[in-house]
């Protein structure tokens, strides 16, 4: 079987986002990492390999040049081949669910394996999008995957606000990962060498048919205001005193 | 005159309270736009009795669409029932709570409708020429005001960021979805763990006692958290670090990816202050740290810091309150 892992390059979420002075992301120390949720969806493509499954696993990123770099990382994390799609226009989920639907179409993929949301816009919403432009089962929020043995189906179980839910999806589907599915591997740079030698092919987007344009336009960017500053109190009895005379929320 | 859907969130059997700041942000939008909105139910049999209960936010119908097949409701069945929805209905944007119920389905109906769609949305305005909405970017550490092309959307709706719809004089007329169910797209629901609440729901509750990794394991985090939080009536919510280590179950995670949190009181226990944990809770109106660490990010957002092992100093604070 295929199963295709859409990927995005983001900012290092353990970095601090900051705007230059004309309101825009800084981007001049910026780490760039694989979105970490894609990271986790391409780890659970390789263990249910590992697991016996016969699976061929492709990556896909959706993005300009140097996206390259998080493709190869994603070869030596164990994909068999990536596929860069060249696009330097601006994006949203609407134009990326509908880039990623064409790639589907030529790919023809029996899963398709991606993040919840990518750490930057927080959207949440490709995954999803993309299920229905396919018309396929969708399986969100993955804390738990299993193939059945002929990979007709999987069953999913989600985290939802309420607890567990368990569905059970005929494939092809879209499955959307969630932080508790796995711990992805650490690779290390021999892998990323090695990986050199793997497939990894290019097409513009305009190869893919017409490209949408954006409807969600960022007007401007700022910091939320901070909260003011707090102070420190020295026991148990100063906070309780606080909570009640002060902040009166006792 | 355009009109707004609302999804209300339910469980097929009853609606959820995050739906009223859904409703206060349908008020917003329909002041905004000088639109109406209408407002939708779905679920098992059962959630017909609950339509007479949401007669009086406005709504120009509260619209019922009550099946067996939609007792647990999932995205692709529920999707083409809200499409159909929209259609009976004429509304031509689409809003609902951004719970995990929301932010399965919504994305789902905007692809099939064709329309943008904002996420976590704070706040909807008229520009002048148009709507201007503000919505949450990395981990909340930018807002965004965005517009959209066309003006017609989706919207998930953050519930911290509206509070309680303004009663309506006048009753909505319930009405039913006359629309076909049709069969899911190939998926079945296997089954719900869901544990018993038995404290109020974490992102509608006056106050929050949350936890982090140093409370060890799952027996001292109820007990120590569990126990702060019963004498001060209050939700218990945990780290991501908490929960990964299986100390708190997943329902509890407050946070980027978890659940979005502004009670009265936070009290953060035993938690050092992760940019993803404190998106989720940093718009509470009072913030207390505990925390042995006093360099911990934690009490830059605190009001209140109390340097201090929580073994002991939440005892304490339960013994004394």
């Amino acid at each position: 079987m295929k199963i295709l892992v859409p990927i995005k390059r983001v900012p290092d979420p353990y970095g601090r986002v900051r705007l230059t002075s004309g309101g825009q992301i800084d981007e001049s120390d910026i780490k760039w990492v694989i979105n970490p949720f894609d990271e986790i969806a391409l780890e659970e493509a390789v263990r249910l390999r590992e697991r016996g499954a016969n699976v061929e696993i492709a990556t896909v990123a959706i993005g300009p040049s140097a996206w390259e770099e998080q493709l190869r990382t994603s070869l030596a994390m164990g994909a068999d081949r990536a596929l860069h799609v060249l696009d330097d226009g601006p994006t949203d989920p609407g134009v990326i669910s509908h880039l990623l639907a064409a790639v589907c179409r030529r790919e023809n993929p029996d899963l398709v394996l991606m993040g919840k949301q990518a750490i930057d816009d927080d959207f949440n919403q490709t995954g999803q999008r993309l299920a229905a432009l396919l018309g396929w089962p969708q399986a969100t929020f993955a804390s738990q995957i299993e193939l059945a043995p002929d990979g007709s189906r999987a069953r999913v179980t989600r985290e939802v606000d309420s607890g567990r839910e368990t569905l059970e999806v005929a494939l092809p589907a879209v499955i959307t990962t969630d932080l508790r599915l796995n711990e992805p591997r650490y690779v290390a740079l021999p892998a990323i060498i090695k990986a050199r030698n793997k497939p990894l092919q290019r097409l513009e987007a305009s190869e893919l048919g017409p490209r949408p344009q954006p409807r969600v336009i960022v007007q401007s960017l700022e910091a939320p205001p901070p909260r003011k500053a707090g102070r420190r109190v020295g026991s148990v009895d100063e906070l309780i005193t606080a909570l009640r005379e002060e902040a009166k929320v006792l | 005159m355009t009109k707004l859907l609302v999804l209300a969130e339910t469980d097929g059997a009853s609606v959820l309270p995050d739906t009223l700041p859904t409703l206060a942000f349908a008020q917003s939008w329909a002041a905004a736009t000088g639109g109406s909105y209408d407002l939708l139910l779905t679920g098992g049999p059962e959630i017909a009795q609950a339509a007479t209960d949401w007669q009086s936010y406005g709504a120009g119908h509260v619209l019922v669409a009550a099946s067996p097949d939609l007792t647990h409701p999932v995205a692709d069945r529920l999707a083409a029932v809200v499409n159909a929805a929209l259609q009976q209905t004429g509304a031509t944007s689409l809003a609902a709570p951004s719970s995990t119920f929301g932010r399965d389905v919504l994305p789902r109906i905007a692809a099939l409708r064709d329309l943008p769609m904002l996420s976590d949305v704070l706040s909807v305005t008229n520009s002048g020429n148009g709507l201007t909405f503000r919505r949450p970017m990395y981990a909340g550490n930018l807002i965004a005001t965005v517009t959209l092309v066309g003006n017609e959307g989706v919207f998930s709706v953050r519930g911290t960021a509206f509070g309680k719809p303004e009663p309506s004089a006048t009753a909505s007329p319930i009405e039913a979805f006359t629309g076909e169910m049709t069969p899911t797209q190939g998926t079945t629901w296997i089954g719900l763990d869901a544990p018993e609440r038995k404290r109020p729901d974490l992102t509608a509750a006056r106050v929050v006692v949350s936890g982090g990794r140093p409370l060890r394991d799952a027996e001292t985090f109820e007990r120590l958290l569990g126990g702060l939080a019963d004498k001060l009536g209050g939700a218990v919510g945990a780290t991501r670090a908490a929960v990964d280590s299986g100390i708190a179950p997943n329902e509890l995670q407050v946070g980027q990816t978890g659940k979005v949190v502004a009670p009265e009181l936070y009290i953060a226990a035993g938690i050092s202050g992760s940019i993803q944990h404190l998106a989720g809770m940093k718009d509470s109106k009072v913030i207390v740290a505990i925390n042995t660490d006093p360099d911990a990010p934690i009490f830059q957002v605190a009001d209140y810091g109390l340097v201090a092992d929580l073994h002991q100093a939440v005892p304490e604070l339960t013994r004394k309150l």
